[in-house]
């Protein structure tokens, strides 16, 4: 077995860990990089607790290897807030209950600040289906897509 | 203890929406879940677990596996005792196989080792010689007489002569000659349903990290409802006393009744213990659906005769339940639960637990209720649609009141279920207009709600702020909750209280939080605590003052003369008590514990819109409406949260999820791919309404609302889809290809 | 195991001769890490193709377009030229899985797959698409439709891997559509799926169509019949009737935990007559340029 020494780029950071080959960048996040934000739900890409932004886009990070990551710009929930001021979304789902026992919550802040930098005024019904690969089995997503449009409507304003 | 006298109405904190204390931690990712934990040292735990439903272990050769460089332990059954508690027993049994695997994905043997790679590689060296058996996993296959046998003699005394030897439990309850009601009945209408089994589907897996040192004394971290019991059975298994284990609960990623057991816990403490160092387990998706709780899945009859103007003159219902491979006793909370919402003279329930090769039940939110329920709502609604007459008169016209007899034995006190049907009936929901091949349909539910053990301490610290000590952990926001009423109680703001979640070495004996019961039974609790402490700031207050201590009240969260009489004394605030007392006796606090009673019963009424495509069978809610009562709703916010995630779940019961086994008896769709939970853009948003008739048994007239709202929506589907469509369903789910199959049977 | 990053497509030819059985590609990984994660997969090598240049790309070609085998199905759906060349083609990239699936999935990578119920093929079916494989011996097409020989199974040979997925050229008066049939409203494989394409004449009926079938066999199936049916119509009801009574004939799928044979093969009906009436509408606003 070779491990793999990968340089990435994590939350603007540099960073470096070396991982086994069949190591997905879900196991380098929360087992080399100390980063437990991303979650493992199903580890098979069906329930996106495990989202993170790879160059810009939406990944599952239990369907990346953590070899994949060499010079990737990698971007994870603890990189949102900025010094104490929580981003406008993690505000949101704080103040209106979006919610309950938080284990999807790091993988749909993520996802739903990756769809408000492509779109900043989202329908409800471009948010559900954006946000359809994030499982969340507590709220029944209503407070969620609230959460999402009151955040949006605040950055828009801002 | 009738609080119903002195219920408050004038709340200062109790209602409003406050943030909640582990926000953000929870959207900063700094919040710390079942599989987050880490020690040095630590061990990876991984599960050997059997490929078949039903078979004899001849024989288990570990001798390969513990061999391997990097293996610190491999055990199996043989490596614990045997318990003499039966529920215990059964408890080990399922988390290790003793002897027989009773079915797919059953736990054999486990490893711990250096990482998982090695951890892989040893149990694949472990080798498993088996017999198999015939297997049964039907609900109703399990109850014949030649069924094959899953476990020998193990049905109690309640189970009548000449039952399958499956059949564990029987139980009746009911009033009334049901032969004169159905006599009295103008239309009568039997039907028989099915409904599948399901799964909690809580997105954060079991994990736990057991730490067993060599003096005897070990350590838990795991996700879990409640630590208290986890202790228990953890010490009961592993044969050592209670308080050499410390259980702590992390943050649970969801529960809904699914992690008020164990399933890895006394594996990974053998492993600890044999290894000598820290084991980690964290189950996999697949073992999380193929071996930890389902619901049960069930076969029902239901006969209700009604009157021309819709009144219910005689109802009966036949529940046939299969938990598991372990007898379980959820039949009887479907049986008593089946009719709650209705006032009725002549009515029996009638229920049968099978043993079946599938993994043993656990608790889903209500459980037991809400496939009876489904069945008889879905009845209920026939008989409507036979009699023309509009189905929320005819619940008005039935429903249970105060002082109504329940149809399983307890009258009732103040409810609100005619509060929900007055509110739906009066909404603008109810009367919207429905276009082509769309449908309404609506149902009732109803919870008991649990009050249990539970201990609580409060200390008023000398800065001012109050640190309540609780022994639940939080899965709704109760934490909050419990903030507010403490905040409530002693007249301050919300932001000087901080709610923690001990662990087992802490406070007496706390019940698991299911039940409903956490904002009831532990808000009780903090409150009494609360009355202590200000009892005792009151008593410090007098000495100062000089008077007796019943001259001093309490009020706006300070002491004062009780009156001009008491003597003319400024008031002292909590914190300027609070700062001066070691000067005064030394540290204030309270503390209560009780085995609380008074929980009162959740009632709730569903309407759901549909439109179904005639074509395919796929089904759309348009549109979805909860109307339940809270008793008082101590943040409306999280009580909303609980009824609308009750709702989605109820959904995805009636729509797409259930356990497909094979004629292999192996489970088919262990994954959240074909395990099919509601996703965001399968919904529209879901509206609340909140009722609040308070409940006599707590002070503030709380009642549980956790449970409730995965009741209704099973049949209010199920009564939408056959309105729409114009066919009755009568089994669950309704995925399409059952939808389709029904809607071209009418041509 | 080990994983490589061939920076060449003969480099990465070489590797799969060299360890033929035991050496996988990697390019989107949403189909990969699921099964080396469940142990259905432990390849000895893992070959990331994502480095060989050009296999990101899209480029204009002989009046159509090559999709290097890397372009996941969130960039083609950003791109407007496939978009508006091959609406049906980019819709049924777009169903596969999730937000985060898009992210990183692979039309080439869904055809190699080899399943029956895989969103993009029947969609690159109907437009006749065509792979261009690389090998030991250089690079050979083979049209979509001939590539997968059963359940898992393709034409790829030793040492040959997928680079680029070629949609042809369209012409006025043509466009596609692709339908699927799940329990929910995303995240399912398909139960039954449906891609047509459509070529008007200058009068309105239609001069050429390609109706391919998924999810109903052990292959995704091209069906002749159903396509003869439409022929010289306008869609009209007798049309539309033979269409759905060619597309059920043509429906061998099985009972499984998705699906009913019955409920299979009436729905690949339902959804072959909507993708034809959506493919219609396009066609038509393609063919003289408006878009309503």
């Amino acid at each position: 077995m070779k491990n793999i020494h990968v340089s990435t780029t994590l939350n603007g950071d540099e960073a470096e860990f070396v991982c086994a080959p069949e190591e997905t960048l879900l196991d380098a996040l929360r087992n080399r990089l100390g980063l437990s934000g991303a979650k493992e739900g199903c580890g098979t890409g069906d329930c996106g607790a495990c989202t993170v932004e790879m160059d810009g886009r939406l990944v599952c990070a239990c369907l990346v290897l953590g070899a994949e990551a060499q010079d990737a710009q990698i971007k994870t929930v603890e990189g949102m807030a900025i010094g104490e001021a929580l981003h406008p979304l993690q505000q949101a789902f704080i103040d209106h209950a979006a919610l309950q026992c938080g284990i999807c919550t790091p993988g749909i802040l993520v996802a739903a600040k990756n769809l408000l930098e492509r779109n900043p005024d989202p329908t409800d019904t471009e948010i559900r289906y954006w946000l359809a690969g994030n499982l969340c089995r507590c709220t029944g997503y209503d407070k969620i897509i609230k959460a999402v449009q009151i955040a949006a409507a605040d950055m828009r304003g801002a | 203890m009738n609080f119903q006298s002195n219920t408050k109405t004038d709340f200062k904190v109790i209602g409003t929406r406050v943030p909640r204390p582990d926000g953000v931690d929870k959207v900063t990712g700094r919040a710390l879940y079942g599989a987050d934990y880490n020690v040095p040292g630590m061990q990876v735990g991984l599960i050997l677990r059997s490929p078949h439903a039903h078979a004899t272990i001849d024989s288990i050769d570990v001798s390969a596996a513990a061999a391997l460089p990097g293996v610190k332990a491999v055990i199996t059954s043989a490596d614990l005792g045997i318990p003499e508690d039966e529920g215990l027993r059964d408890v080990q049994d399922n988390c290790l196989a003793r002897g027989k695997v009773l079915y797919d994905g059953h736990a054999i043997a486990a490893v711990a080792a250096k990482d998982v790679a090695t951890a892989k590689a040893a149990l694949k060296l472990i080798k498993v010689e088996y017999t198999l058996l015939p297997h049964v996993t039907d609900v109703d296959e399990a109850m014949k007489l030649d069924a094959p046998v899953v476990q020998e003699a193990r049905a109690d005394e309640s189970v009548p002569a000449g039952s399958g030897p499956n059949v564990t439990h029987f139980c009746e309850f009911g009033h009334g000659d049901l032969d004169a009601g159905f006599a009295l009945a103008e239309t009568i209408v039997e039907r028989s349903f099915t409904t599948a089994a399901t799964h909690q589907g809580y997105i954060e897996p079991h994990a736990c990290l057991a730490s067993y040192g060599n003096d005897g004394k070990a350590d838990l971290w795991c996700t879990t409802q409640g630590q208290y019991f986890v202790r228990d059975l953890c010490s009961g298994i592993l044969g050592i006393e209670g308080s050499q284990l410390r259980v702590t609960a992390s943050e649970i990623g969801g529960g809904f009744g699914g992690k008020t057991t164990v399933f890895i816990e006394p594996v990974a403490l053998a492993l600890s213990r044999k290894a000598g160092r820290p084991v980690k387990i964290v189950m996999s998706r697949v073992d999380v659906f193929r071996a930890t709780g389902p619901t049960v899945s069930s076969s029902m009859d239901v006969r209700i005769g009604m009157t021309k103007d819709g009144r219910i003159t005689a109802a009966e219902a036949k529940l046939r339940y299969q938990g598991g491979a372990f007898p379980c006793g959820t039949v009887d909370m479907g049986a008593q639960a089946a009719f709650a919402a209705y006032d009725l003279q002549a009515v029996r329930t009638q229920g049968w637990n099978t043993l079946t090769n599938r993994p043993k039940e656990a608790a889903y939110r209500a459980p037991g209720a809400p496939m009876a329920i489904y069945a008889v709502e879905s009845v209920v609604d026939e008989l409507c649609q036979k009699l023309s007459l509009d189905p929320l008169d005819v619940r008005i016209l039935n429903a249970a009141d105060a002082g109504t007899k329940s149809s399983y034995g307890p009258t009732f006190d103040q409810i609100g279920l005619r509060a929900t049907l007055d509110a739906a009936k009066a909404h603008a929901h109810y009367q919207a207009p429905l276009g082509e091949n769309q449908g309404r349909g609506l149902s009732c539910g109803f919870w008991f709600n649990f009050g249990g053990n539970t201990s609580v301490s409060l200390a008023i610290n000398a800065d001012g702020t109050v640190g309540v000590t609780e022994g639940n952990p939080d899965i709704g926001g109760s934490r909050a909750s419990i903030s507010m009423m403490a905040a409530e109680e002693l007249g301050i703001p919300y932001e000087k209280v901080r709610t923690i979640i001990t662990d087992t070495s802490s406070l007496g004996q706390n019940d698991v939080t299911d039940g409903s019961r956490v904002t009831f039974a532990v808000g009780l609790a903090t409150i009494k605590a609360a009355r202590a402490a200000i009892q005792e700031m009151c008593g410090r207050v007098a000495k100062i003052w000089g008077i007796d201590a019943d001259a001093v009240v309490w009020e706006d969260g300070c002491a004062k003369p009780s009156g001009p009489n008491a003597g003319d004394f400024e008031p002292m605030t909590l914190a300027e008590i609070a700062a001066i007392s070691s000067e005064t006796g030394g540290p204030i606090a309270g503390h209560h514990e009780v085995n609380a009673e008074g929980a009162g019963v959740s009632f709730g009424v569903h309407l759901a819109d549909v439109e179904v495509d005639p074509e395919t069978g796929s089904t759309r809610v348009l549109r979805y409406t909860v109307f339940q009562d809270a008793g008082k709703a101590v943040h409306p916010d999280y009580v909303e949260g609980q009824m609308q995630g009750g709702a989605v779940q109820g959904i995805g019961w009636a729509l797409n999820e259930e356990y497909i086994y094979g004629e292999d008896g192996r489970l088919q769709n262990a994954g959240f791919l074909d395990y099919r939970i509601p996703v965001a853009s399968d919904l529209p948003n879901i509206d609340t309404v909140i009722l609040e008739i308070p409940n006599p048994g707590h002070p503030y007239g709380v009642r549980g609302v956790g449970e409730t709202p995965i009741v209704p929506p099973l049949a209010a589907l199920s009564n939408a889809v056959s309105r729409a469509i114009g066919v009755r369903l009568n089994a669950l789910p309704m995925s399409p290809p059952k939808i389709l199959k029904a809607v071209m049977s009418k041509d | 195991m080990e994983y490589m990053k061939p920076s060449t497509a003969a480099e990465a030819s070489d590797i799969l001769a060299r360890n033929e059985g035991a050496a996988r590609i990697l390019g989107g990984g949403t189909d990969l890490l699921v099964h080396l994660r469940a142990g259905t997969m432990e390849p000895g090598m893992i070959v990331d193709i994502k480095h060989i240049p050009g296999i990101s790309d899209i480029t204009p070609e002989d009046g159509g377009l090559r999709i290097g085998a890397a372009v996941s199905g969130q960039r083609m759906g950003e791109h407007e030229g496939v978009k508006q060349m091959w609406p049906g083609v980019v819709e049924a990239c777009e169903l596969i899985g999730s937000t985060q699936i898009q992210g990183r999935c692979t039309m080439a990578g869904n055809l190699c797959n080899g399943g029956p119920a895989a969103d993009s093929v029947p969609a690159m079916i109907a437009a006749g698409a065509v792979a261009r494989i690389e090998g030991p011996d250089g690079a050979r097409d083979c049209a979509v439709e001939e590539f997968v020989t059963g359940p898992g199974k393709t034409v790829l040979g030793k040492g040959e891997f997928v680079s680029s997925i070629f949609l042809p050229a369209r012409p006025k008066g043509a466009s596609d559509s692709y339908m699927r049939f799940i329990p929910r409203t995303e995240m399912d494989i398909a139960v039954a799926s449906a891609g047509v394409n459509i070529e008007l004449n200058s009068d309105g009926t239609i001069k050429s169509a390609r109706v391919a079938l998924g999810a109903v066999g052990p292959r995704v199936v091209l069906v002749p019949d159903a396509a003869d049916a439409i022929i010289g119509s306008k869609l009209e009801d007798p049309a539309i009737a033979a269409l759905v009574r060619a597309c059920e004939a043509a429906c061998n799928p099985i009972d499984d935990k998705r699906g009913t044979v019955e409920f299979r093969t009436t729905v690949a009906g339902v959804l072959a007559k909507r993708a034809a009436r959506t493919a219609m509408t396009r066609a038509q606003e393609n063919a003289t340029g408006d878009k309503s």
